[in-house]
């Protein structure tokens, strides 16, 4: 089998170079892209310093005194035309605990009036679908969520927050996520996870990874205080 | 070493971590590489060891040992012992003596490197500060008055007290009002035309709402002919963005790894040190040169370093 070549090869700076796949959210395209990440880092090219998978993209950063331009464009597109992508994806199902409103979700009540809707099926919509993590960036061990139903989209906040706490789950706009640092934010929060998502001295560093499916579990307040003292530890 | 005084905004830095920014963390690192590598070199180091990252308004240090040490970068009037010193090159300070700052001349940041490195742990690879996260580096903040510091020993590399010098032929264009030069970008072509032209012309303000992270420009406003729904993908240091408010971003050190603004032009990683120095109030120009230029001047930069690296190397046995 010749291998897929729906890839386009293009520089991006002078020390990068993006292989896209696509140009929307969908799952058989940010499947390609981890896949084709991945071989790219067995493969081994002389130069390359680190792959990052996003939505459609795989960006590889290389050394330009071991390698240029060219070199790298002709080497991706040999690896394009050889690259079977894995028959199957090594998916992990991570359940994610989550205290819904009260004062872990301060906006919950206003995504359930913005809908008509009570909080509690504000609640049980949320944690309903298996979300796909496309990507993780923008903040460390921050998962892009695809799959929030449109029954509970909401815009952001008018005005942000100074500061959101760490492990908040929010919903902007059509995206669903969790806050992995304290960070300002204009996200209307809905819960808190006790959940660590960012580890520092472990490697990996990130508790997601591309390609993970997210559960939310709601939990009580007694639950995630016991959680979150064993994660202290 | 002791800090007496931190000064605006010191940290340490090296040349940055690299290698996990597909789990979204940042690579940080000396926003002027150049700086930082030359001042390394000069005190024997690994060039990409960590080194104290000055800003504006310099540190006040106590040496509690024997150290050679060079400040490269920006001219922030050093002392030792109230005596002026040059930057650029290496100096050697007994125990017990008075590092300080006076006077901010040109430039932003300087790079305090001393002989051996800094003592920090090294986290995923590297000794620089994620300040925003608050790890590495110094505790993952900046420092502070009565923080010590140690310095590891290096194994070769005794007191000498030959001084170097660096050729300033080999400098990067530092200046307050740089032409920075620019590979286009894949959103280059989106360009309204009248925009295209005033993006390679005109002059940029580096406005109050920059810093490590980005620098945000205030000029012409520039246009799209459309703005695409971009999905967030990976960025690079010196990317430029344009939001739709119309006013460039370029990236620097403590961006974040993904971005979904279209991606202009990126600025060259020559003239990255160059743009290191710039302040608010500062202005810029873009001029636009080919990839393999921009290649052909890292190389050119690399070798010119080596040189540098190995002369002080060989002259030390």
């Amino acid at each position: 089998m010749a291998g897929y070549l729906q890839g386009t090869v293009y520089p991006f700076g002078e020390a990068a170079v993006v292989i896209q796949f696509g140009e929307k959210i969908d799952e058989n395209i940010n499947r390609l892209v981890r896949s084709f990440g991945r071989y790219v880092e067995q493969c081994k090219i002389p130069g390359m310093i680190e792959q990052v998978p996003a939505f459609t993209t795989v960006t590889v950063f290389y050394d330009v005194q071991k390698s240029s331009y060219s070199e790298m464009e002709r080497l991706l597109l040999y690896l394009l035309a050889s690259f079977e992508p894995d028959a199957t994806d090594e998916e992990r199902i991570i359940e994610v605990p989550v205290c819904y409103g009260g004062e872990f979700g301060p906006d919950l009540s206003h995504v359930a009036l913005c809908h008509g809707l009570t909080e509690d099926s504000v609640i049980r919509i949320h944690i309903e679908p298996l979300y796909t993590v496309y990507a993780v960036g923008f903040s460390p061990g921050f998962p892009y969520l695809g799959g929030l139903s449109d029954k509970i989209t909401t815009p952001r906040r008018a005005s942000p927050r100074l500061n959101i706490s760490a492990g908040s789950v929010g919903i902007a706009g059509a995206q669903t996520g969790i806050y992995p640092l304290a960070t300002p934010g204009g996200w209307q929060l809905i819960g808190r996870t006790p959940l660590n998502l960012f580890h520092p001295d472990e490697n990996p560093p990130s508790l997601f990874q591309a390609g993970d499916r997210i559960k939310f579990v709601p939990i009580s307040m007694d639950t995630w205080k016991e959680l979150k003292g064993l994660q202290a530890r | 070493m002791i800090i007496l005084h931190p000064g605006f905004l010191t940290t340490i830095q090296d040349r940055g971590r690299y290698g996990f920014q597909k789990y979204g963390v940042l690579t940080n690192g000396a926003m002027d590489p150049f700086a930082l590598r030359v001042a390394n070199i000069l005190v024997g180091n690994e060039p990409d060891e960590a080194a104290m990252e000055i800003t504006l308004q310099g540190p006040s240090i106590e040496f509690t040992e024997d150290v050679n040490l060079a400040v490269c970068g920006a001219s922030l009037s050093p002392t030792l012992n109230e005596q002026p010193f040059p930057e650029w090159r290496r100096v050697f300070a007994k125990s017990g003596s008075h590092l300080s700052f006076g006077k901010s001349l040109a430039g932003c940041r300087a790079y305090l490197a001393v002989h051996g490195g800094f003592d920090v742990p090294i986290v995923m690879g590297s000794k620089s500060t994620y300040l925003r996260a608050g790890f590495g580096g110094f505790s993952g903040r900046a420092l502070q008055k009565g923080d010590t510091i140690n310095v590891c020993t290096l194994s070769f590399g005794q007191q000498s007290k030959r001084n170097w010098y660096v050729n300033p032929a080999i400098f990067p264009s530092y200046s307050s009002h740089p032409i920075a030069r620019v590979v286009r970008g894949p959103d280059f072509e989106r360009f309204a035309t009248e925009s295209g032209q005033h993006f390679l012309s005109r002059s940029f303000l580096i406005s109050p709402q920059s810093d490590r992270m980005g620098y945000r420009l205030n000029g012409p406003t520039l246009k799209l002919t459309e703005w695409p729904d971009k999905l967030s993908s990976a960025v690079t240091l010196g990317t430029i963005q344009l939001p739709s408010d119309g006013n460039p971003i370029i990236l620097m050190a403590d961006r974040q790894t993904m971005g979904g603004y279209p991606c202009i032009a990126q600025v060259i990683g020559v003239d990255i040190p160059v743009l290191a120095q710039l302040k608010p109030g500062d202005k810029l120009r873009f001029q636009e040169i080919s990839l393999e230029e921009a290649q052909n001047l890292w190389r050119e930069q690399e070798r010119n370093l080596q040189i540098l690296r190995q002369a002080v190397l060989f002259k030390e046995v």
